[in-house]
């Protein structure tokens, strides 16, 4: 269970990105945080695993203080936080098995890592998830050498193989096509389902998120402005997070959708 | 200028705005420029006597290249090409095993500020003092030959190497490396997986490029005493043997091109 407890955190700039946070994800939910741009989605998610240092209030996953923890504390503790990136992030001039097996770093020491000489299990771990998110043959490609969906497969699989109790997912389809999106944030809902993961993803596509996730978050300036399921989502609550506009359209298209997915299913 | 209404700017042409805004301060660096230079010029004094007789001389060095003598000195010119590229070899990768930690140091995204200042402070010092100076103080407390040599461009290469790595790497993509950060890495692991991939075509590339360099050096080195081609190049000046000098001079040329070809091909294959 993870556990934000009046989590605040102001940049330097004196800019404050987050106000007194409270939320608590139960294990194996998957929850999507929308909001503007700038409204600290990127930075409550990089709090979680301190990659940006919360000003106060505290982060607690399955009972440890996250951000009571020393350097060594801290590094077993990001090992149970898998994270998956806007634009991929991977190291683009490694292999893609570089990549996925930079998820184990953490539990290995710095020569094996060094020499690529990772255990057995990690290895046989690393083809069974490329396998999995449907990659196994392009094990030995460059990463740049892979498409924009591809690209976020081998995020995912990376993350994964970190074996986390958390997926931490910042904008996955921001740079992909619709119909990849779906694609990816499929597989994202579909693996944290066959392993019980709850999840927090950032999302700026709300009708993407209405369509995917159990629990929707909405942030605004810094502060919490909704909190409960897709479906309760209106065209007040995205007049709240957002502003004033149309969202006839945006709402709408999740309806019919969501009618033709079920026409589908029967 | 934005609050201009569109009616008022339509029918009216468009100028770049200048990069100097007030005229009186732009016009007057152009024109106080322009003295200068005029200046300048006027002062540079000639003496074409003597110019007049030094052509005949410089003919000769001239002409000593179109029939350049490899053979009466081959011994020498062996010796010394061979002591040039020893030194510069030894000194290339001395120089690169030392500029790769100080090059992580200097870079400021990594290192802590302490690091950082210590780091920034050795490459200044290695680019503020020129080849020729440090060649001359170290053939000073070493003595003349191959040594001082070899420790001068080693310490020219750590500020050459160190100040372009670390710029690089202050230039790599943040969310690479904040992802290998995030899987647990420790501090090494994290620049192996995170920042090496990203650095290594350029360090590649700059150390085949600082080898061509250290090779030219080497030959001028010589000429303070510091060992080398440049010394043997220095004897056949001081004995009026131009066409040695031209052999000498030909294989330097040769080398360079040489090496910058197949530092050429390197580069292109590390991407």
């Amino acid at each position: 269970m993870l556990e934000l407890k009046k989590l605040t955190k102001t940049y330097r700039t004196g800019d404050r990105a987050l106000h007194e946070v409270d939320l608590i994800v139960p294990n194996g939910q998957v929850m999507a945080l929308i909001g503007p741009s700038g409204a600290g989605k990127s930075t409550l998610i990089r709090c979680i695993n301190r990659l940006v240092e919360p000003t106060s209030g505290s982060v607690i996953l399955d009972g440890t203080d996250i951000t009571a923890l020393g350097s060594t504390g801290l590094r077993k503790m990001r090992r149970k936080m898998g994270m998956i990136f806007q634009e991929y992030a991977l190291v683009e001039r490694l292999t893609v098995m570089e990549n996925v097996l930079s998820g184990r770093l953490g539990y290995v020491g710095f020569w094996r890592s060094f020499l690529r000489k990772f255990p057995q299990s990690d290895v046989d771990e690393a083809f069974r998830l490329l396998d999995r998110v449907g990659l196994l043959a392009m094990a030995d490609k460059r990463a740049d050498e892979l498409s924009g969906g591809q690209r976020q497969r081998v995020g995912i699989a990376r993350a994964l193989i970190q074996n986390p109790r958390l997926l931490l997912v910042d904008e996955p389809t921001a740079s992909l096509d619709p119909k990849t999106s779906r694609q990816i944030m499929r597989l994202i809902c579909e693996l944290c389902a066959e392993r019980d993961l709850a999840a927090v993803i950032n999302i700026h596509d709300v009708a993407l998120a209405q369509m995917f996730v159990e629990r929707i978050v909405g942030l605004k300036a810094g502060e919490l402005a909704f909190d409960g399921k897709p479906t309760e989502m209106g065209e007040d609550v995205l007049t709240r997070i957002y502003g004033e506009e149309d969202w006839q359209a945006t709402i709408r298209k999740v309806d019919e959708e969501e009618v033709e997915a079920e026409v589908a299913a029967q | 200028m934005t609050t201009a209404t569109l009616e008022a700017r339509l029918g009216n042409g468009w100028k770049k705005p200048p990069f100097i805004p007030n005229p009186a301060l732009r016009w007057s660096l152009f024109i106080g420029g322009l003295i200068y230079l005029v200046l300048a010029i006027s002062s540079i004094d000639v003496n074409w006597t003597r110019v007049a007789e030094g052509l005949s001389r410089g003919w000769a060095f001239v002409t000593a290249f179109f029939n350049p003598d490899f053979v009466s000195r081959g011994g020498d010119i062996w010796d010394g090409i061979l002591e040039s590229i020893i030194i510069t070899i030894t000194s290339t990768v001395v120089g690169i095993a030392l500029s790769v930690p100080i090059g992580l140091g200097a870079a400021r995204n990594i290192a802590p500020l302490p690091v950082y200042l210590v780091c920034r402070a050795i490459v200044a010092l290695s680019r503020a003092l020129n080849e020729i100076i440090v060649a001359i103080l170290l053939v000073a407390i070493f003595g003349f030959g191959p040594l001082a040599g070899f420790l001068t461009l080693s310490f020219a290469t750590i500020g050459f190497m160190s100040k372009l790595l670390a710029e690089d790497i202050e230039e790599m993509s943040k969310a690479q490396a904040e992802a290998i950060r995030a899987t647990g890495s420790s501090r090494l692991q994290w620049i192996n997986y995170g920042v090496q991939p990203q650095v290594m075509p350029r360090l590649i590339g700059l150390s085949m490029y600082r080898l061509d360099i250290n090779f030219r050096e080497s030959a001028v080195l010589g000429l303070v005493g510091a060992g080398g081609i440049g010394a043997t190049l220095n004897t056949a000046f001081d004995r009026y043997e131009f066409d040695t000098a031209a052999a000498i001079l030909l294989i330097i040329i040769v080398t360079v091109m040489a090496l910058e070809y197949l530092s050429g091909i390197i580069r292109a294959k590390v991407q």
